[in-house]
């Protein structure tokens, strides 16, 4: 008989603390490249105030004056919030624009936005965290509170899945991650290239090989919506219940508060709803093609 | 190593969870401990499948010869999981090629021995064309997936 388990909830975002459409200057403090396409954005403030508080697993909205603003998960360390780390993959006007930073231009920054992962509620709990490509890095704050918490948790396991050897996110980060006794690091990726010695293989192939008390774990989820549908229905199929997985949604984000519905899914606003989300509230709309 | 215990831990593999007890005495009639040195080809594409195996140590490669371009890995299998269906499958010839990536051990399994045990017994050839249609879907699934360059460039974004 499995026993009951209390459902833990995202946590609930901040009340923001100033009109939430007015952005504040940042100034790039570095621009590292991650990736060929991605790269570390860090930004600190240029108007005399602190970083504010962020909770793992939500986001900024990152405005490039006269070209426009994009959604951006928050990457760094909630603990260490100065700079202000986003992860970023230049793929449209705003994100190659922001590319194209050096030290010192200015970026206006809303947020921080939306709702967070679980790890608060997590504790005692194993805890599985599933990331695909870009997915890592929302996952990376919710990681660093995890470890800077250990002792409160039981395994902890990521199994992160990229297209290349080429393309694994924070590789120096996940390297010395795998060095610890007390966390479990498997990586895969989609295409290997010669000189690539670990596994080969889509990202849900590792979930059967993770070593966790399925009764007791939490997942946390953040990738391609194919890979998370694929990714869930896994971890259920390991054991893992439904309201124990949380997923990280992405849509069309404009207003990020909830006015505008620019990412509105069935009847949640992904901005303001989420982004993160426990899997019984999204996995009924992945089955519905209309949207 | 005696059949009595490779009946015993096949017993206790997830794999042969669906199967009768009589059947694993069968399968594992079939059964010899083998070992693959890292580098060792395990079989190759074109070639006569005749075995499948069960991984116990170690890691296998399953890649596409690309010509002009060498090997290309698809996937990797780890201990606990199965190598290879075209045994099962007519005509019984290798798709892919294997190759272990470090010091393999494995039970490697008769497909010629089994393939006969079926056609005496249909019952169990359903059992074990069930079980491998199991791997087949998988790995399709998994090659789809692939496939579809999940990770890859999108073509808009922000």
């Amino acid at each position: 008989m499995l026993e009951r388990r209390a459902t833990p909830i995202p946590e609930p975002a901040e009340p923001l603390a100033s009109d939430p459409m007015v952005p504040r200057p940042f100034r790039v403090r570095r621009l590292r490249k991650e990736t060929a396409d991605t790269f570390n954005l860090e930004l600190e403030p240029a108007d005399n105030r602190e970083v504010p508080e962020f909770l793992p697993g939500q986001f900024n909205m990152l405005y490039l004056f006269g070209i426009g603003e994009s959604a951006i998960s928050i990457s760094g360390d909630p603990a260490q919030r100065d700079p202000l780390i986003h992860t970023i993959r230049a793929v449209g006007t705003v994100t190659r624009g922001l590319a194209a930073l050096k030290r010192g231009h200015m970026v206006g920054v809303r947020g921080p936005f939306g709702t967070a992962w679980p790890v608060a509620s997590a504790v005692d709990h194993d805890v599985v965290v599933v990331a695909g490509g870009i997915g890592l890095a929302p996952l990376r704050p919710a990681i660093y509170q995890l470890l800077a918490q250990r002792p409160h948790y039981g395994r902890l396991v990521i199994l992160y899945g990229s297209r290349s050897p080429d393309d694994l996110l924070f590789a120096r980060e996940l390297e010395r991650w795998r060095g610890r006794f007390d966390l479990e690091v498997l990586v895969t990726v989609d295409h290997a290239t010669s000189g690539w010695r670990g596994h080969v293989g889509v990202v849900t192939s590792l979930i059967q090989r993770m070593t966790v008390d399925p009764l007791h774990t939490i997942a946390l989820t953040c990738g391609p919506e194919v890979m998370m549908r694929f990714a869930t229905k896994a971890l259920v199929e390991s054991g893992v219940a439904p309201d124990h997985i949380y997923v990280s949604m992405e849509r069309n984000m404009k207003c990020a508060i909830g006015w505008c519905g620019h990412c509105q899914l069935g009847p949640t606003f992904v901005c303001k709803d989420g982004p993160v989300f426990p899997l019984p509230q999204i996995a009924p709309l992945w089955g519905v093609r209309e949207m | 190593m005696s059949i009595k215990t490779l009946e015993t831990l096949l017993t206790d593999h997830p794999f042969f969870a669906e199967f009768r007890p009589e059947d694993l005495t069968l399968i594992a009639g079939c059964g010899a401990n083998v070992k693959f040195a890292a580098g060792e080809s395990v079989f190759r594409e074109g070639e006569p499948a005749n075995h499948f195996y069960l991984l116990r140590y170690g890691r296998v490669a399953v890649e596409v010869f690309s010509p002009g371009k060498g090997p290309v890995t698809i996937q990797t299998l780890h201990e606990g999981e199965v190598l290879g269906w075209s045994w099962l499958v007519p005509p019984y010839r290798w798709r892919h090629d294997a190759r272990a990536l470090e010091l393999t051990r494995a039970f490697s399994f008769d497909g010629t021995c089994l393939r006969r045990k079926c056609d005496e017994d249909p019952p169990l050839g359903y059992r074990l064309m069930r079980r491998f249609s199991q791997v087949i879907a998988e790995r399709l699934g998994n090659a789809q997936m692939q496939l579809m360059d999940l990770y890859g460039p999108e073509d808009q974004g922000a």
